[in-house]
C-alpha cells in the first residue's frame, strides 16, 4: 500500500511538471482527484486491507489527497496569474493623444459676448428687453431729442424703407422710448440689438453691427451714481478693476453726455499701439438721460432722473477675441465662426 | 481743428501753467484733444545772418560760395538758393544748431567747407514757401536768434472736430481761450476792436430775398489798402493752424475765422455795387475761386452783385470777384446763414470748406459786427493808410431770444450727487460768460449768445457747464439707493437661448449671422428669386435693396459657400425678417429661427428625419409637446413641391420644414442633401407649454408587445388613432422600432409597452388590447403582418 501511495505521488509530480495551462490543471485534477481518479481508486482498495491498518492507511491516503489538492490549487492560481499576465502583457496601451476628430457646434461670437453681459446685468437687477430692428422716425430720432435737421438724420447715414416713415434702427437708443412707456419709472433695463448705418464696409466698418444699451431711472439718480455704476459694471465685464474717466461727449439724448474711457487693459496706461499711445481706450458713450427724452417716454423729469449707456457688442467681441476684420461676423464663414465654443 | 497756445495766451494769462497738463484738462472738460505738437522744438541756433561774400562755385551753375556774418563770426557756407545775393539778411542755421529733420554740422559740399545753412521758411517749418531763402528786414541785427524775432516756438494741439459739433463757439481761438480761462480761473481778455471811422453816406445796398436762410448779413467797404503781404508772425500762426498764407486780405479773413469762428469774405470792391442774397430761379453753373465750374440748384443760397452771382453763401467765393494782385479796396462780408441750408448745399456740391464747416454748427449771429471791427483793427495795424469807405450795412433778420434759466442748489446736488460750493458754481458760470447770480436759494443765469443758438436751452445743460469744469475726476462716486426688484426673463429670450444651446450642444450646429437684406447676386447663383417685399430706398447696392422675407435663402447661400469646410454641417441663425406689410403700410417684422442642414454623407430622407428629430426635440424640451406636421404647398419656388410641411404645436402654427426644389439643390451641390427649418419665435411663444407630468413608476413588471404593419400609404398620425382612441390606461407608450420596405410595401414595427400600477398584467389582458388595436388597424386600412 505504501508503495502504491509513493507511486501515485511520483506519477503526480511527474505529470505536474509538464502542466502549463488551466485546462491541463483540470485534467490533472480529474485524473488524480476525480470520482474515478487514482486517489479514489486507492481509497476503494481500503476495503481489502485489514481493519487494524485501515485507519493508518486511510490517514495516509487523506494526506496524499490533501497534498495533491493543495498543489493543484496552487498550480491553478499560478497558471491563472500567468495567463492573465500574458493578456495584460499583450494588451494595447491606448494613446489618448491621437487626434480623433470630434464634432462640436459653435455659437456666434456676439451670442457669447451678449450672454456674458446679460449675466452681469441680470445679476444687477436689469431686465433684458428685445426690440425691433425696424423702427420709425419718431423712436429713432424725435423721441431722443434729435432735431429734424440733425446730420444723423440725413439720408446718407440711415437706411430708409419703402414703408410708412420706417427705417433700420441706427442705434439701440431707439428702444428707449418704448421701454420707458412700457414700464415707467423706476426702471432698470438693457436692450441688446442689431443696428444699421448706411456706409461702405471695410475691415473696420460694417453697416450692420450689435450694440447693447442700458438705462437706469429712479428718483435721485446722479452723475456720481453713473460713474460708480459704470466702473463697477466694467470691472465685472473685464474681470478686473478698471479705471474709468469721463470726458464731455455730445449726444442729443443725454445731458450731460460723456465719452467714457478706460485705462488701457493692454499696457495699464503706459501707452501702447492698442490705445494709440494715449493710455486710454474710448469704450462707451453714456450720460444722464435728457429731460426731454424722459418726458417723451412719459416720465416726469422733475421727479425722476436716470442714466443711459451704450456698449458696442461687436467692438467688444473684436477686442475680446482679437478679430481684426469686422466683416467676419456677418460672413457666414465656418472656417472663422466654428472656432467660437461655449465659455 | 488746430489750436495755437500762443494765440490762446493773447487772451488768457497762462504764465506758470504746464501747457501740456492744461491741454489734457481741456480733453477732460471740453473736447477731445487728439495730438499735441511742440512747434519750433527742432529750430535751434538759427540766427539773422548777412551774406558778406558771394562767389559762384567753379563747377556748379546753381551753387554759390558764401561768407555769412552770423553775429559772432563769419561762417563759410555753400548755398544753392536762387535768391542768395551779397548783402541779403537771411535765416542762418549755424553749425551745432538744427532745423526740422536736420542737425547742422560742419561738412564739405562740392569741395568746399560749409558751416551752416541759409534757410527757407519751409526748411524752418514756418510755411510751405520753399522758392528761396528767407529775406529778412535789413534792420535786424546779425546774430539775433530768429526765435526772438518771430513766434517760432508754440504748442499746437489738434481737437477732434467731431467733439465740437455742438459747440459753435469753439470753432475759433477766442472761444477756446474762454474755456482755458474757466479751467485756470483767470479772466478772459477782451478782443482788440476798431470802430469804423467814416463820415460819408455810402452804404452797400443789401437785399435779402430768402430771409429763412439768412439770419444776418453785415458788410463794409475798405479802400486804399497798399500792403499785400501779411506779417511773418501772422503767416506762421496760420500755417501752424493748418492754413496756407495767400495774400494779406485772404490771410486776414482766415485769421478772423480762426480767431472768432466767424467766416468772412473779401470781395474786390470794384466788382460789387449792390448785394442780393437769395436762391436762383433755375439751376445754373457757377465757377468758384478754386476755378471749378459747379452745378448750382435752386436750393443753393447765392450772393449776387446786382443779378450776377459772386459767391456761394457760406461755402466759397466766385472766381470773378476774387481778390487779385491789384486789389486795393474790398467789400468785407460778415454774415450768418442757416446752418442746415449750408450743410445741405455743401454736401450736394461735394464742397466742404472751413467756412461751411463752421456755418453747419449754427454760429452766433451777434458776432458778425465784432468780426468786422476785429478785421479793421488788424488791417489798420498792418496797412495804416487803409480807409473805411462806407457805412456798415447790417441786415439782421433773425435774432435769437435771450435765454434765462434758474435753478436751485438742491437741483444741482440731486443731479450731480455731490456738493459743489455756491461760489464755485457762480465763478465757473461767470468765467464761461453766463452772468450767474444767486438770489437766496435760486441761481439765475443768462445764456451767452454764443451758446444760445442750440447748445444751452435747459437747466440740465447748465449742470453740464458746472460739472465739466469741476472735473469728473474730482467726483466722489457712490452707489444708487434704488429698491430691489426681481428680474423676469421673457419667454422669447429663454426660448432663443435654449434653442441655441440645443442646436449647438446636441446637434453640433454652427450659429451664424447674416444681413437683413436679400443678397441678390448670391441668390441668383442658387436660382433663388428675390421676393417682393419692403425695400431700402437708399442702399448703394440696389441688388441688396430688398428686406428678406425668410431666413432660409441667405442660409442656403452660406451652406453653398462653406462646401469646402466639411462634408456635413448645420447652420442656424435667430434673426429678423419682414413678412410683408400691414394695412397701415408698416413692416410686419418677425423674429425667426432659420436652420439649414447640409450633408454629403446622408440621404435626403435621413437628413429630413434628422430635421424632424430636431424639431421634436425642441418642442418636447420647451413645450413638453409633440409637433404636428401638415403637408402644405410651397410658399417659395425653391421649396420642394412635395416635401414642404407646416409645423405646429398644440394647434399653434410655428413654422415650416422643407427640402429643396431639385433645380436649386443641384446648384448648391449635386451630391448633397439639404433640409431647411424655419420657426417663427413669436408664434412659438404662443404655443402653450404643457405642464410637465410625472407618473409614479410602476412596481410591477411591464410587458412589451411588437406589432408589424403594412402602412398602405397611411400617415402615422392616422395609424396612431388605432390605440389613441381606445384610451387604454395600461398602455404606457408606443415606440417605432423599425421601418422597412418589403415587396414594394412600406412596413413599420411598433413596440407597445403595457404596465399597471396595481398588478402584473396577464398575457390574456394584453391580448385583448392588442386585438382591439388590430381590429382598428383593419378598419383604418393598414394591414397587420401576423
Amino acid at each position: 500500500m505504501n508503495s502504491k501511495v509513493n507511486d501515485i505521488k511520483a506519477l503526480f509530480n511527474e505529470k505536474l511538471s509538464s502542466v502549463s495551462s488551466s485546462q491541463q490543471v483540470e485534467e490533472l485534477r480529474v485524473e488524480f482527484l476525480g470520482k474515478k481518479g487514482l486517489v479514489a481508486e486507492l481509497m476503494s482498495e481500503l476495503k481489502n486491507i485489514p481493519n487494524e491498518e485501515k485507519k493508518e492507511f486511510g490517514r495516509i491516503i487523506n494526506v496524499l489527497k490533501q497534498e495533491i489538492e493543495q498543489t493543484v490549487s496552487e498550480k491553478r492560481t499560478a497558471i491563472l496569474e500567468a495567463e492573465q499576465q500574458k493578456i495584460i502583457d499583450s494588451a494595447e496601451q491606448y494613446d489618448e493623444s491621437l487626434p480623433y476628430e470630434i464634432k462640436t457646434g459653435s455659437y456666434h461670437p456676439i451670442t457669447l459676448v451678449q450672454r456674458d453681459l446679460e449675466r452681469i446685468f441680470t445679476s444687477m437687477g436689469f431686465s433684458i428687453e428685445n426690440y425691433s430692428e425696424i423702427v420709425d422716425d419718431y423712436h429713432c430720432f424725435e423721441a431722443l431729442n434729435i432735431p429734424k435737421h440733425h446730420p444723423a438724420r440725413d439720408m446718407q447715414d440711415t437706411y430708409y424703407l419703402s414703408t410708412e416713415n420706417q427705417l433700420l434702427k441706427t442705434h439701440t437708443s431707439a428702444a428707449q422710448n418704448a421701454i420707458m412707456k412700457k414700464y415707467g419709472a423706476p426702471l432698470r433695463a438693457i436692450f441688446p440689438g442689431r443696428c444699421f448705418r448706411n456706409e461702405s464696409t471695410d475691415a473696420c466698418h460694417e453697416n450692420t453691427f450689435f450694440q447693447m444699451e442700458g438705462i437706469m431711472i429712479d428718483k435721485d439718480i446722479s452723475i456720481s451714481n453713473l460713474i460708480y455704476f459704470m466702473k463697477t459694471m466694467l470691472s465685472e465685464v473685464f474681470q478686473k478693476d478698471v479705471t474709468v474717466r469721463l470726458r464731455p461727449g455730445f449726444f442729443p439724448f443725454v445731458e450731460p453726455g460723456f465719452e467714457l474711457d478706460i485705462k488701457c487693459l493692454n499696457c495699464g496706461g503706459e501707452g501702447c499701439p492698442s490705445c494709440k499711445n494715449s493710455g486710454w481706450l474710448e469704450l462707451c458713450p453714456c450720460g444722464m438721460i435728457h429731460p426731454n427724452v424722459l418726458s417723451h417716454g412719459g416720465i416726469d423729469p422733475e421727479e425722476y432722473t436716470g442714466f443711459a449707456f451704450g456698449l458696442g457688442l461687436t467692438r467688444l467681441a473684436m477686442m475680446k477675441y482679437g478679430v481684426k476684420d469686422i466683416r467676419t461676423f456677418n460672413s457666414g464663414s465656418l472656417k472663422a465662426l466654428s472656432q467660437f465654443k461655449n465659455e | 481743428m488746430l489750436v495755437s497756445m500762443n494765440w490762446i495766451k493773447e487772451y488768457v494769462d497762462l504764465s506758470g501753467e504746464d501747457l501740456q497738463k492744461l491741454i489734457m484738462k481741456f480733453t477732460l472738460s471740453t473736447a477731445e484733444v487728439e495730438d499735441i505738437y511742440i512747434k519750433g522744438e527742432e529750430v535751434k541756433n538759427v540766427v539773422v545772418g548777412e551774406i558778406v561774400s558771394f562767389e559762384a562755385h567753379p563747377n556748379s551753375k546753381k551753387l554759390h560760395i558764401l561768407k555769412v556774418d552770423g553775429g559772432d563770426r563769419i561762417y563759410d557756407c555753400v548755398c544753392g538758393a536762387p535768391n542768395a545775393r551779397l548783402g541779403l539778411k537771411t535765416a542762418f542755421a549755424k553749425v551745432g544748431g538744427s532745423v526740422p529733420g536736420l542737425e547742422i554740422a560742419k561738412r564739405e559740399v562740392a569741395g568746399y567747407v560749409s558751416e551752416g545753412m541759409c534757410c527757407s521758411e519751409a526748411e524752418l517749418g514756418l510755411s510751405d514757401e520753399n522758392s528761396g531763402i528767407m529775406e529778412l528786414d535789413p534792420s535786424f541785427k546779425n546774430g539775433t536768434d530768429l526765435k526772438e524775432i518771430f513766434d517760432i516756438d508754440d504748442v499746437v494741439f489738434e481737437v477732434d472736430n467731431k467733439s465740437l459739433t455742438n459747440r459753435p463757439d469753439l470753432w475759433g481761438h477766442y472761444g477756446i481761450a474762454r474755456e482755458f480761462a474757466a479751467l485756470t480761473k483767470k479772466p478772459l481778455k477782451p478782443l482788440s476792436l476798431t470802430e469804423p471811422v467814416y463820415d460819408g453816406d455810402k452804404k452797400i445796398p443789401v437785399k435779402v430775398t430768402r430771409e429763412d436762410l439768412v439770419y444776418r448779413y453785415s458788410c463794409i467797404e475798405v479802400s486804399d489798402i497798399k500792403e499785400s503781404v501779411s506779417p511773418m508772425n501772422m503767416r506762421i500762426r496760420l500755417y501752424y493752424c493748418g492754413m496756407r498764407g495767400i495774400n494779406l486780405l485772404a490771410d486776414l479773413t482766415n485769421y478772423i475765422m480762426l480767431e472768432l469762428g466767424q467766416p468772412t469774405h473779401a470781395f474786390d470792391a470794384r466788382k460789387i455795387d449792390s448785394i442780393k442774397v437769395g436762391t436762383p430761379d433755375k439751376a445754373m453753373k457757377f465757377t468758384t475761386l478754386d476755378t471749378v465750374e459747379r452745378d448750382i440748384d435752386t436750393d443753393t443760397l447765392l450772393i449776387y452783385n446786382n443779378d450776377t452771382p459772386v459767391a456761394i453763401a457760406g461755402i466759397m467765393g466766385g472766381l470773378d470777384s476774387e481778390i487779385v494782385d491789384g486789389t486795393t479796396s474790398v467789400v468785407l462780408e460778415s454774415a450768418n446763414f442757416d446752418g442746415v441750408s449750408v450743410r445741405k448745399s455743401s454736401s450736394r456740391l461735394g464742397l466742404r470748406t472751413d467756412a461751411s464747416m463752421r456755418y453747419e454748427k449754427i454760429l452766433d449771429p451777434e458776432i458778425t459786427i465784432t468780426a468786422i471791427k476785429r478785421f479793421l483793427n488788424l488791417l489798420l495795424e498792418i496797412a495804416p493808410d487803409a480807409k473805411v469807405s462806407s457805412c456798415i450795412t447790417d441786415e439782421y433778420t433773425k435774432k435769437y431770444d435771450e435765454i434765462s434759466l434758474s435753478f436751485t442748489k438742491a437741483y444741482v446736488d440731486r443731479y450731480t450727487g455731490i456738493d459743489i460750493p455756491d461760489e464755485q458754481i457762480l465763478s465757473t458760470l461767470n468765467l464761461l460768460g453766463f452772468n450767474a447770480k444767486l438770489n437766496g436759494e435760486e441761481f439765475s443765469v443768462t445764456v451767452p449768445s454764443w451758446r444760445a443758438t442750440k447748445d444751452v436751452t435747459i437747466k440740465a445743460d447748465v449742470i453740464e457747464e458746472i460739472t465739466r469744469i469741476y472735473g469728473y475726476d474730482n467726483f466722489e462716486i457712490t452707489t444708487t439707493k434704488s429698491a430691489l426688484s426681481p428680474v423676469r426673463e421673457t419667454v422669447m429670450h429663454r426660448d432663443s437661448e435654449l434653442i441655441k444651446d440645443i442646436l449647438v450642444q446636441r446637434y453640433m450646429m454652427n450659429e451664424v449671422h447674416s444681413y437683413i437684406w436679400c443678397d441678390g447676386n448670391k441668390y441668383k447663383k442658387l436660382g433663388i428669386d428675390v421676393p417682393e417685399n419692403v425695400t431700402i430706398l437708399n442702399i448703394a447696392t440696389p441688388e441688396n435693396g430688398t428686406i428678406r422675407k425668410s431666413m432660409l435663402p441667405t442660409l442656403l447661400t452660406f451652406a453653398y459657400e462653406n462646401k469646402q469646410y466639411a462634408p456635413s454641417y448645420g447652420l442656424f441663425e435667430i434673426g429678423r425678417v419682414v413678412d410683408g406689410v400691414t394695412a397701415e403700410n408698416i413692416c410686419d417684422e418677425r423674429q425667426r429661427l432659420g436652420v439649414t442642414l447640409f450633408d454629403k454623407t446622408a440621404s435626403e430622407k435621413e437628413l429630413y428625419f434628422k430635421a424632424v428629430e430636431i424639431i421634436r426635440y425642441i418642442t418636447m424640451q420647451l413645450r413638453h409637446s409633440e409637433p404636428q406636421f401638415t403637408r402644405v404647398a410651397p410658399m417659395y419656388n425653391w421649396q420642394h413641391p412635395k416635401n414642404t410641411s407646416e409645423i405646429s404645436v398644440n394647434g399653434q402654427k410655428i413654422g415650416v420644414l422643407c427640402t429643396l426644389h431639385p433645380s436649386n439643390l443641384k446648384k448648391i451641390d449635386k451630391n448633397a442633401a439639404v433640409v431647411c427649418i424655419e420657426i417663427d419665435m413669436a408664434d412659438f411663444e404662443k404655443a402653450k407649454a404643457m405642464p410637465l407630468k410625472f407618473n409614479e413608476p410602476s412596481k410591477f413588471p411591464g410587458v412589451d408587445y411588437d406589432l408589424s404593419i403594412v402602412t398602405n400609404g397611411k400617415k402615422y398620425e392616422e395609424i396612431a388613432t388605432a390605440w389613441e382612441n381606445e384610451e387604454i390606461p395600461e398602455l404606457d407608450g408606443v415606440k417605432l422600432v423599425d421601418t422597412y420596405e418589403l415587396e414594394g410595401e412600406m412596413s413599420i414595427t411598433l413596440r407597445f409597452a403595457f404596465s399597471s400600477n396595481e398588478r402584473t398584467l396577464s398575457m390574456e389582458e394584453i391580448q385583448q388590447h392588442i386585438d382591439k388595436i388590430i381590429a382598428n388597424f383593419n378598419r383604418i386600412g393598414v394591414t397587420p403582418r401576423i
